[in-house]
């Protein structure tokens, strides 16, 4: 659209400035001519003036100038009809001692010209007599052919402008529409379309930058394609291992009850063996579903199944469950309706209790808060806290805070999942230290989870 | 306690199960294949199945739906948990639980046990609506006048609903009374089994007359 307006705009400024210097020409020239003309008849009558003059030299003198004149000596004048001229030039004629003119509008165009007259002295100079002649000379002449010359320039216009923005259209297709087409596919790739590519045509700049766009494009998929391959291998790595680990681990979980059972049979050493094949069986048991819960939200599988919950009652379930409920304290109103997948908001409250519970010190408080559009659970002890070069890596993968915190038990995924828990809701998790000592979780729900 | 048969293609698996369940005092059999489990199933029928779900030959969905084919012995499958596909297949297959790999064998016999509890007879009266006649003490169902086969489970959880007519009991009141999970429930356990039931007892599934979808809370009993 801009282009085609510079075009429009640059055909008329053209149209206008071609007009434009042939009607600065056309009025020099009359200009030129009518100067030229009263010139040539004061010379005429000049030389048989004498000095200084009486009113019948300038009587005669304005005769052979023409009608519309005035010739003025000091305070005599003779003539009429240029008395605007004598009034408006006079000032340039004797300043000047030369020949002035101004054009003017003045019932119409006209050309006011006042010169002085001058006179050869007996030295050879030639020098101002006095005497000053003043003429207005009409240029409606010249006015109605420079009319025509705007005429003509307009009709022109007329005619050009729709060929100009014709001819721009066409340009705007031939340039514009290319340019656009690279920008809509500079669009879709980084949109992450990468098999947009662009048609190339013809031999000119824009096919070759059409040409490297789609090389560009080549390379950008190559290069995303291999990624996602080794990512995909890699996930699905984890996924096999896990799965794999799985089969003898039913077996180890299954004869690990055995040997604990029959642990009062045993010699000291023999029972602490047994303990301790126990004791990792178990952890084992627990990161290999954490792995494959992990792999599970990596590969983007991982499904959120809404129904409705008494947030008050399921947190109370989880804490019944695992046979926390005096161990904790909490302050929840009732009832709390919500629509949130059970499952996984038990599996986050579990780890953050658990978590507290192992880590944090006592009173571990629970508290539930109901706003209109959300569901706020605090999860707080009275422990140590976390350290502060801890904070912003609790929520990263099999990341060990230190000695205190990495107990026997956990895997290290535990807030990993959590976390990523939360977000499937479209939810958040966070922690934080609480002024006075203790750790603090932030488990921030909608209330309607989709 | 229970005769129990143990399909399983895992030697290890399968012996560590079948050491672990026997010193919780059940008699284990086992099988390594579908073949030979519904073969063992055929000659002495056992108290109850547990079914791994992937099995070389047919697979434990398929063998699921046979022993659902051929009469109420009850079914644990044990599944591979990553996969909810594997939960939901089974269910819809007819399993009465299941138990996810690794299993504890504690938890692999709490859940042995409550399923079975669910044969349990009680000194009811007759209950019925309409056409449907629910005999607690004979463990019958009929629908005008001829037997329905239900499972232990869709037994216990029509029992549970019908002793109610008209109570709203949410999923997790029915994971409770009828499968006695008390915590953790999987909803699609109770969708799966009410499912089951609506196709053997109703007339058309999508216009039930017994059992009632009350929606965003659960189900309950009753023309609707």
């Amino acid at each position: 659209m801009a282009f085609v307006l510079v075009t429009g705009l640059g055909a008329v400024a053209a149209t206008w400035a071609s007009a434009g210097s042939a009607r600065a020409a056309l009025l020099g020239e009359a200009q030129q001519r009518l100067t030229g003309e009263l010139t040539a008849r004061i010379a005429a009558v000049a030389a048989q003036v004498s000095f200084p003059p009486d009113q019948g030299v300038l009587e005669r003198l304005r005769a052979a100038v023409g009608d519309n004149t005035v010739v003025s000596f000091v305070d005599q004048r003779a003539g009429a009809g240029a008395e605007r001229a004598a009034e408006a030039l006079r000032g340039g004629v004797r300043e000047r001692n030369r020949l002035v003119w101004q054009r003017v509008d003045m019932d119409g165009p006209r050309l006011l010209i006042g010169t002085p007259v001058m006179i050869t002295g007996v030295d050879g100079r030639r020098m101002p007599s006095g005497i000053e002649v003043y003429a207005v000379r009409d240029l409606a002449g010249t006015q109605a052919q420079l009319d025509e010359l705007t005429m003509a320039a307009a009709r022109t216009s007329a005619i050009a402008l729709p060929l100009a923005v014709l001819v721009a259209l066409l340009a705007a297709g031939g340039v514009l529409r290319p340019v656009r087409r690279v920008r809509d596919t500079a669009r879709r790739l980084a949109a992450g379309d990468l098999d947009a590519r662009l048609p190339v045509r013809g031999k000119d700049e824009l096919a070759e930058l059409a040409g490297t766009v789609n090389e560009m494009a080549g390379s950008l998929q190559h290069t995303v394609a291999e990624l996602r391959r080794l990512e995909a291998d890699a996930r699905r790595f984890v996924a096999d291992v896990s799965h794999e680990l799985r089969t003898p681990l039913s077996t180890l979980a299954a004869v690990s009850e055995i040997l604990q059972g029959s642990s009062a049979e045993l010699g000291p050493a023999e029972r602490e063996s047994a303990e301790l094949a126990v004791a990792a069986t178990q952890r084992l048991v627990r990161l290999v579903e954490e792995l494959m819960e992990v792999s599970r939200f990596d590969a983007g599988m991982a499904q959120l199944r809404v129904e409705p919950v008494e947030v008050g009652g399921a947190i109370r379930d989880c804490l019944r469950a695992r046979g926390w409920l005096d161990r904790v304290r909490t302050e929840l109103p009732e009832p709390v309706p919500a629509r949130l997948d059970r499952r996984r908001l038990d599996v986050i409250l579990a780890n953050l209790v658990g978590n507290a519970l192992r880590h944090g010190g006592p009173p571990v408080t629970v508290t539930l808060r109901a706003e209109a559009e959300r569901i706020e659970i605090e999860v707080t002890d009275r422990g140590p806290g976390l350290p502060e070069s801890v904070l912003p890596h609790v929520f990263d993968r099999f990341y060990k805070a230190d000695a205190a915190r990495s107990g026997a038990e956990g895997s290290g995924l535990g807030l990993a999942i959590a976390r990523a828990n939360a977000r499937l809701h479209g939810g958040e998790l966070t922690a934080a230290n609480r002024q006075g000592g203790g750790a603090c979780f932030r488990l921030v729900l909608p209330r309607e989870a989709t | 306690m229970a005769a129990i048969l143990l399909i399983e293609d895992d030697p290890l698996v399968r012996r560590g199960l079948q050491l672990a369940l026997t010193r919780h005092g059940h008699e284990v059999r086992t099988a390594e294949d579908g073949e030979t489990g519904l073969r063992e199933l055929a000659g002495a029928p056992p108290d109850i199945v547990v079914l791994d779900v992937m099995l070389p030959g047919i697979d434990g969905f398929e063998v699921c739906r046979r022993i659902r084919d051929s009469g109420a012995v009850p079914v644990i499958m044990l599944t591979a948990r990553s996969d909810d596909f594997d939960v939901v297949h089974g269910l819809a297959a007819g399993a009465d639980d299941y138990v996810i790999k690794p299993a504890q064998p504690t938890v692999l016999d709490a859940r042995i046990r409550a399923v079975l509890r669910r044969v349990g007879v009680e000194p009811d009266g007759v209950l019925g609506s309409g056409e449907l006649v629910i005999n607690p003490v004979a463990a019958t169902v009929s629908l005008a006048g001829a037997p329905v086969a239900l499972t232990p489970t869709e037994f216990r959880l029509l029992l549970t609903l019908a002793r109610a007519p008209g109570r709203v009991f949410s999923r997790q009141q029915l994971l409770e009374l009828v499968w006695e999970h008390d915590y953790l429930g999987d909803s699609r356990l109770v969708d799966n089994c009410v499912q089951r039931l609506r196709a053997k007892i109703e007339d058309s599934a999508r216009v039930p007359e017994h059992v009632q979808t009350v929606r965003g809370f659960g189900y309950r009993f009753g023309p609707g």
